[in-house]
């Protein structure tokens, strides 16, 4: 294994330039190189982290048989081009690249190097070297708002969303579907702060929130400043993408884990048989890419088991977190019967009944 | 609105205020001396990262204060060294200050990532602290008093003592400062190294009262609206003081604002309005400046006395 940061990754790679290229003949020995391209630091205790965890598994699992390297803290945009070609000159087989703004970046360099394969975390362009894969975040949002609908007196939960896209929309409505099975009259409200990570603000935004009714509090945003506010304040939380009750043992009551390794062996089992190829994936509780942190022991038992019910019900596809009938906010129906399918998700800008945004 | 709302309103203003006010009036100080230091926000996440291991290390946090303010006053050190003694380009040393500062207290809070400690706050019986009225009053970390009187202090600093005459003529006029035998590098060594402790005070009060913990870039980019601050309020401390309450309390009326519903703009404006406040008081400034600017006279200029 290597780790480099970006700017030692650029002085080396600038040394080896001036070499002849070495090691572009493959032996049937030789491990297959993978490449992990993060937006943040590891230590983000977060969304990159949470990547990282998922590279931990493929060591893990493949052992000799991969070589893998990260690049750590690319921002979005041209510098990420760079970093993303480089990678593809220094021999890697298989880039994925962790981040929604490296999209375009990784399209122009598979374009370039045809015999690379590329991932693309939660966008939506593709090409034949090049497939995109995300999970869906919204089937753990039903489990927390079935969890809050059961545990809220008030029966008003905050909601702290970062950017009004389809991913977030399709989570605050599969949130407040869930709440509003257990409790008809439940309400969310939504308070965006135009940000994924301001600690100071999202802790501001939970205070907001709670001082205007709110009693449990959910987050788009990837800070664990919110649970540590309803910790001191003694109310209760959902952690983001990591389980964080160590910010919070009282209020964290559990969160969605992204399970990325999943799918990260998946695609190296493939590609090691020979048998890789372009596509869109978009795995959840089944596949096992998400998971919830264990339940906090404040949450009764039966509450826990209504928790479980809408996790396993996901799994065998009895449960569709998007079951009409469904109105929005405004009143109007939205879905008489069936349940939405991914095209309409892929495109949500409207609100459930009981949002307030 | 209520009085149940008003009160943990004011304290959450009181909050958001509180830092931006600390390093506010740090700066403030440090271009009186007639230098720029940009570099505030590098300078707030090294006394973060170093108050909050501190803290996390030995368990008492007003160590952790004053480690994060020898911390970022040796940064501050750095950059004055740089360009007093060496006579480097202070807004690019000042960014390139900043830039240091986040990559630094990143791999110094490495190992801290994920810890949390109790927060550093009101030191008031709780009878006080948590009474439901009068904590809008006692409920407050020390730091929020400790801020109001440096306001008071260096207000009379600047104006009536000869420490404060001597440090306004070397912002003033560094050349008349010097040929009547003032160290002009001197004092401003001290207002920098003042201004890196302020930082460091406004950076821990992230990592310790506002939110117990660390993680990269904690604070946000509040460096830079404490560096707005500065030239809104005119150079004053008084007016600092107001002017950091206003954000404070901007900021926090929109998240309430938005919470209870009032959507007559769209979020991403209320959002925008602390800067486009800035933009217009940093306009209104300048079209007056056409007769007497607030601005120290030597600001920003690199002093050379053999020149």
């Amino acid at each position: 294994m290597k780790t480099f940061t970006r700017r030692t990754m650029l002085k080396t790679t600038a040394a080896a330039g001036a070499l002849p290229i070495i090691g572009s003949t493959a032996f049937a020995a030789d491990p297959l190189k993978v490449a992990f391209v993060y937006l943040g630091p590891i230590g983000d205790h977060g969304w990159t982290y949470a990547h990282e965890q998922g590279r931990q598994d493929v060591i893990k699992k493949f052992g000799d048989k991969v070589a893998t390297t990260i690049v750590e803290n690319v921002s979005e945009g041209p510098d990420s081009e760079r970093v993303i070609r480089r990678l593809a000159e220094d021999g890697n087989q298989l880039i994925f690249t962790t981040s929604f703004g490296y999209m375009n970046p990784t399209l122009k360099v598979a374009k370039r190097f045809k015999n690379v394969k590329f991932e693309h975390a939660t966008g939506y362009q593709r090409a034949a070297n090049m497939s995109s894969y995300n999970a869906r975040f919204y089937e753990g949002r039903a489990v927390c708002g079935t969890i809050a609908g059961h545990m809220s007196k008030t029966g008003v939960a905050g909601y702290i969303a970062s950017f009004p896209i389809p991913e977030v929309v399709m989570g605050i409505n599969a949130f407040t579907l869930a709440a509003r099975k257990v409790n008809p009259d439940f309400k969310t409200k939504v308070l965006w702060v135009s940000s994924w990570y301001d600690p100071a603000k999202e802790a501001d935004a939970a205070k907001a929130l709670i001082d205007q009714g709110s009693d449990v509090i959910a987050q788009h945003t990837d800070s664990p400043a919110a649970l540590q506010t309803c910790e001191q304040r003694g109310l209760m939380a959902f952690g983001q993408a990591w389980d964080m009750s160590n910010f919070a043992p009282k209020a964290h009551l559990t969160a969605i884990v992204n399970r990325w390794g999943r799918y990260y062996e998946a695609r190296i089992q493939q590609e090691l048989d020979g048998k890789w190829e372009s596509g869109d994936t978009w795995w959840g509780f089944k596949e096992g890419v998400l998971e919830m942190s264990p339940y906090n022991e404040a949450i009764p038992a039966d509450v826990q088991a209504a928790a479980e019910a809408t996790r396993t019900g996901i799994i065998d596809g009895s449960v569709n977190p998007f079951t009409g009938p469904i109105k929005d906010n405004t009143g109007k129906e939205r879905l008489a019967s069936g349940a939405l399918g991914d095209g309409d998700l892929h495109k949500m800008d409207w609100y459930v009944e009981g949002v307030q945004s | 609105m209520t009085d149940s709302l008003l009160i943990p309103i004011i304290m959450t203003i009181v909050g958001a205020a509180t830092p931006i006010l600390l390093a506010a009036l740090g700066e403030l100080v440090v271009e009186k001396s007639g230098v720029l230091n940009l570099g505030l926000e590098g300078m707030m996440l090294i006394g973060a990262v170093t108050g909050f291991a501190v803290t996390a290390t030995t368990g008492y946090a007003p160590l952790g204060v004053v480690a994060a303010m020898i911390a970022a006053a040796a940064s501050a050190g750095l950059f004055g060294f740089l360009t007093l003694t060496l006579t480097a380009n202070q807004v690019a040393t000042g960014l390139a200050l900043t830039i240091f500062g986040i990559g630094l207290s990143a791999l110094a809070g490495e190992n801290y990532v994920g810890q949390t400690v109790d927060v550093f706050g009101s030191v008031f019986p709780a009878a006080l602290s948590e009474h439901p009225v009068l904590r809008v009053i006692f409920g407050y970390s020390p730091l929020v008093y400790v801020s109001l009187l440096l306001v008071a202090a260096v207000s009379w600093f600047l104006r009536k003592s000869r420490g404060g005459l001597i440090l306004r003529a070397v912002g003033e006029s560094d050349l008349s400062a010097h040929s009547i035998g003032y160290s002009v590098i001197g004092v401003r060594y001290m207002a920098v190294l003042f201004g890196g402790a302020m930082a460091g005070i406004a950076g821990c009060f992230y990592s310790l009262v506002l939110t117990p913990m660390w993680a990269e870039q904690l604070t946000a980019g509040r460096g830079w609206i404490a560096l707005a601050l500065v030239v809104f309020a005119g150079w004053r401390p008084m007016r600092l003081l107001l002017g950091a309450y206003l954000f404070g309390a901007v900021m926090t009326l929109e998240l309430h604002a938005k919470a209870a519903g009032f959507s007559l703009v769209a979020p991403e404006f209320l959002a925008a309005m602390p800067y486009l406040a800035t933009i217009a008081v940093l306009a209104i400034i300048s079209a007056r400046k056409a007769g007497k600017s607030l601005a120290p006279a030597c600001l920003g200029k690199p002093f050379k006395p053999s020149s």
